[in-house]
This record gives C-alpha cells, structure tokens and sequence, in this order.
C-alpha cells in the first residue's frame, strides 16, 4: 500500500453545476453556439443537422485501458459489425470523437486518458464501460485505481456490466447516438466550464502532476 | 484537337464541375469500397454514403492546435496536386466540355503532379513531429519510388508507341474499337503498368504506407478537422484522376460520361479486389515486386516498341 497516493472524498452532490466559466478556454474555439437553449431556430435547425453527422460518423479512438478493451474487439467482427453504424476505430486522438474508457483506470493510466481526452478536437464523448468506472467495480479498494471516472472526467453514457458484452457496447453506442442526435450529450462543454473543478480534482489523485493545464 | 474551343468562362463552369463531380465519385467510390469489403469479410458495413458523413462530421469539429505553416500546407499540397493532375487529363474524349487542359507533353506534366502531392503532404506531415509520420513517409517515399519505375517505363512504352507526349493523341490513337487499346496492342506495357496501380492506390498488398492497424494512420496521424477533410477530399479526386489517366492510357478514353464512369470504376476495383485477397507486403519486399515483374515487362515493352 502506498500512502502517498490519496483518494479524494468522493462529493455526494456530483460536478458543481453552472459554475462559472473557465475564462481563458472559454473563448469561442470550443463552445460553438449551436448547443446553446436559446438560439435561434435556424442554428437549432443547423445544430441539428450537425448532431446528425456527427451522431452517424462515430470515431472511437482505439485505447484499452482495463479489462474490458477485449469485449472492443468482437465490434469489429462480422457477428457484431459496428461499421454498419458508422462506427470506426481511428488510432490517433486528432481525429477521435469518442474515447471508451474500458474499465478500472489505474492513477496512472488515468494521467494518459486526460492528455488523451484533451487533445481530441471537439465535440467529444467519453463512454464509461464497466463498473470499474461507475463505482469501482471489484477493484474498489485497490491502492492504485480510481473508483469514479466522471470525478476526473465527464461521462456521456454508463455502460454497466462486469464485463459488459459487445451486445451492451453496442446499445451503449446507439443510445450515445440518441444523446447526440438530441443535443443532450455535451459533457465535453461540462469538462470546459467546469475545468477548474476537475483539474483540482484531477491533482488531487495524480500527485505526480508533471501535465499541462491543458494539453491542446 | 485544341482545348480552347470554349471561350474562358464556360469552360471555368466546366472545370468546376468536373472537379466536384469526381469528389463527389471519389466519395461515392470510397463507400463502395468499403461496402464490397465488408460483404467479402461476411458483415452487413457501412452505408455507401458514409464517406459523405465523414466528410461533413469532420469540417463540423474544431481544434485550436498549432504545428507550423508546412503542416497545414501539406494537405493543400495535396489537394492541389490532385485537382492540378485531374485538371490535366481528357475525361471525356472529343467533348470540350470535359476536356479539361490537356496540352501537347502534357504526359510529363501529369508524371509530376503525381509525385507533387505526395511530396507536399510528406513535407507538411513531418512538420508534425510526430514520429509515426515520419515512419509512414519513409515507407511511402521508398514504395512510391519503387512503384515509379515501371510505370515511368510503361508511359515510355505508350508513347514511344504514339509517338506523342500527349495524352489526347495518344486517346487519339486508341479509337476505333476495343481491339485498339493499348491493353490488347501493347499488352506488356499494361502489365507493368497496372502491377504499379496496385502500388500508387496503397490498398492491401501495398497499404503499409497508410498501415491502418498498427502505426496509425501514417502521414495523417496529426491531421483534424478542416484539414482531414481537405486530405479525404483529395484523396477522392486523386484516386478518380489516376483511374481516369489509366483509362486514357490503357483503355481507349471514354467518349461519354457514363463510359468513363464504368471504366473508372473497373480500374479503381482491379486494386481493391486484388487487396481483398492478397495480404500486406513489407516495405522492403514491396520495393523488391516492383523492381521484379513489372520493371521487366516495362523494359520489355520499351524493347518490343523500339525493336517492333
Ligand atoms: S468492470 Fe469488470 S471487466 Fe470491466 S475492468 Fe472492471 S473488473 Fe474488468
């Protein structure tokens, strides 16, 4: 056991909402108007036809982090086929909008996901697989594994399970689909106005912090 | 037969047209691709129209990286290249609409807006730092190079046999029926000169340039939003404007506008059906086939021109 390494309490109510705004981020290069409630109706109609392509052309950036990165796999294969949703493997972040964290995430590995999850250009959704990232999972009382991902990160969609099976991977996508096709799936615009919430969160676990403010 | 008998601004309509219509068939292309081998691999795949979805997801997605000028001229490089080699070459033969700007030794010309993208997106992906870039374009400038030689030798080969640089004389001479194409009259010439299209189109047998599964995506890896699409565009056009030169080389031209989409579409096909059942060369042992076969039927064909 390694004392050094301190779990932060984990806060009942959840990320602080509508917090102020992280001012230098914040400067339009990320928060497009088009999720906005009150725009008008040609940028919701605009937004929405957006939300449709982007929904239909899912980029999943290939990084496994627990044990449930096999269940990735059989995606691809031809009992499963997550093409036919328009879903592809891309191996670089640049050109990811989806990052699956697939399972219990050791603190250091959680340091990869967050430089990996920021360089991926907006609009981005992370999928939580597994109930590594919902609670812990039986890994709940190890020294080094965090217990909630969405303390660190924001989650889009829960996918339950020990180990989920591609059958649940997939109706986990499809109801991301859903989410965005509908505009509700904006965790990313949560991670940037909210960013000094989770960066401190953030340092409270990775006490080795050698990362930038942000990696861009 | 000259390319000015549209005076300048029907003949801009033209070309604009054209050109979004080859992106739009490369796309189109690219779909069909991707669906025929998902039926070959036993899955449902994607919707033909995929690669539009693509297209559109990735302009509508925003980043604020910086990586230096080269990089972000490298996929304009690209672009360019591609459209300058489609803009180059007859699409439809005898049709001054479709004619694009051919020109006498336009043949020359075409040889090098092949190497240019290629060269500019080599550039500019570097300046990306990357080191995966920098693998994938040393793979790629050696393959490419490789590649070069037999279909510089098959080129040599047609036009020895025209006696013309010109890619409309040598459409020209291929008139008058399926016998009087140069895939039958100079068949040796052809042979080198598609083994080199499985290598310039980088599908399976020669895809360790872009090798999708294990150093990313190649050259790409750093490329996003505008950019990416700006590459994918190009590389639709590009992919059409190579098929559509092999057509004018090998294949007599095309003398209407569905011909030449039939055809194009059965050259593009002769790579991904060949990539569907052969496995994936090494770098090395791609340079080695190439620098085989089909540089010695290329030679050959040199030979049987001069000597025949
Ligand atoms: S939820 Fe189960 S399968 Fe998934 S990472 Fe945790 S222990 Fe492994």
């Amino acid at each position: 056991m390694d004392d050094k390494i301190v779990k932060p309490e984990p806060p009942l109510g959840g990320p602080p909402q509508g917090s102020r705004p992280h001012a230098p981020v914040g400067d339009g290069c990320f928060l497009g108007e088009e999720m906005k409630p009150q725009a008008p109706s040609y940028k919701e109609a605009l937004a929405r036809i957006k939300n449709w392509f982007r929904a239909n052309s899912l980029w999943v950036m290939a990084y496994g982090t627990g044990c449930g990165a096999i269940e990735l796999r059989p995606l691809a294969t031809a009992r499963f086929d997550m093409e036919r949703l328009g879903i592809a493997m891309r191996p670089t972040p640049r050109q990811s909008n989806v990052l699956i964290v697939s399972g219990y995430l050791a603190v250091k590995s959680l340091k990869r996901v967050i430089r990996s999850y920021e360089q991926m250009p907006s609009p981005k959704w992370i999928v939580a697989l597994g109930s590594c990232t919902i609670n812990g999972g039986m890994y709940w009382d190890s020294y080094n594994t965090i217990n909630r991902l969405d303390l660190y990160l924001p989650v889009d969609v829960y996918i339950n399970g020990c180990m989920p099976r591609p059958e649940a991977l997939v109706a986990g996508f499809q109801e991301l689909m859903r989410r965005i096709k509908k505009g509700e799936a904006d965790g990313w615009r949560h991670y940037m106005e909210n960013l000094d919430w989770y960066k401190e969160n953030q340092k409270k676990i990775i006490t080795d912090w050698d990362l930038p403010e942000y990696n861009w | 037969m000259s390319p000015s008998e549209l005076s300048l601004l029907p003949k801009l309509f033209w070309v604009v047209v054209s050109v979004v219509g080859a992106i739009a068939y490369g796309l189109v292309i690219g779909g069909i691709i991707r669906k025929v081998m998902a039926r070959i691999q036993g899955r449902i795949g994607p919707p033909v129209y995929q690669p539009y979805l693509d297209l559109f997801k990735v302009i509508f997605q925003r980043t604020a990286t910086w990586h230096g000028y080269m990089f972000y001229l490298g996929p304009v490089f690209r672009a360019a290249g591609a459209i300058g080699l489609f803009l180059l070459i007859p699409v439809v033969f005898g049709d001054p609409r479709f004619d694009n700007f051919s020109f006498n030794g336009d043949l020359l010309m075409v040889m090098y807006f092949m190497f240019f993208g290629c060269l500019g997106m080599a550039l500019g992906a570097a300046e990306g730092g990357h080191p995966h870039s920098v693998v994938a374009i040393t793979r790629g400038l050696s393959q490419m190079t490789a590649y070069e030689l037999p279909f510089s030798l098959a080129v040599v080969a047609i036009a020895a046999q025209t006696g013309s640089f010109s890619v409309h004389q040598i459409v020209a001479a291929q008139q008058g029926g399926v016998g009087h194409w140069f895939l039958f009259t100079n068949p040796l010439a052809a042979v080198a000169a598609f083994l080199a299209f499985l290598g310039m189109n980088m599908y399976s047998p020669f895809d360790i340039v872009l090798a999708p599964q294990e150093i990313p995506i190649g050259p790409p890896t750093e490329y996003n939003s505008a950019f990416m699409s700006a590459m994918m565009s190009g590389r639709a056009i590009f992919g059409v404007a190579k098929c559509v030169l092999y057509m004018d080389l090998f294949l007599g031209g095309a003398t209407t506008i569905l011909a030449a989409i039939v055809k194009v579409f059965f050259i593009y096909f002769w790579s991904i059906f060949v990539g569907a059942v052969f496995p994936r060369f090494r770098t090395e042992q791609a340079v080695r086939f190439f620098l085989g076969w089909p540089t010695a039927a290329g030679v050959a064909a040199v030979l049987a021109v001069m000597l025949f």
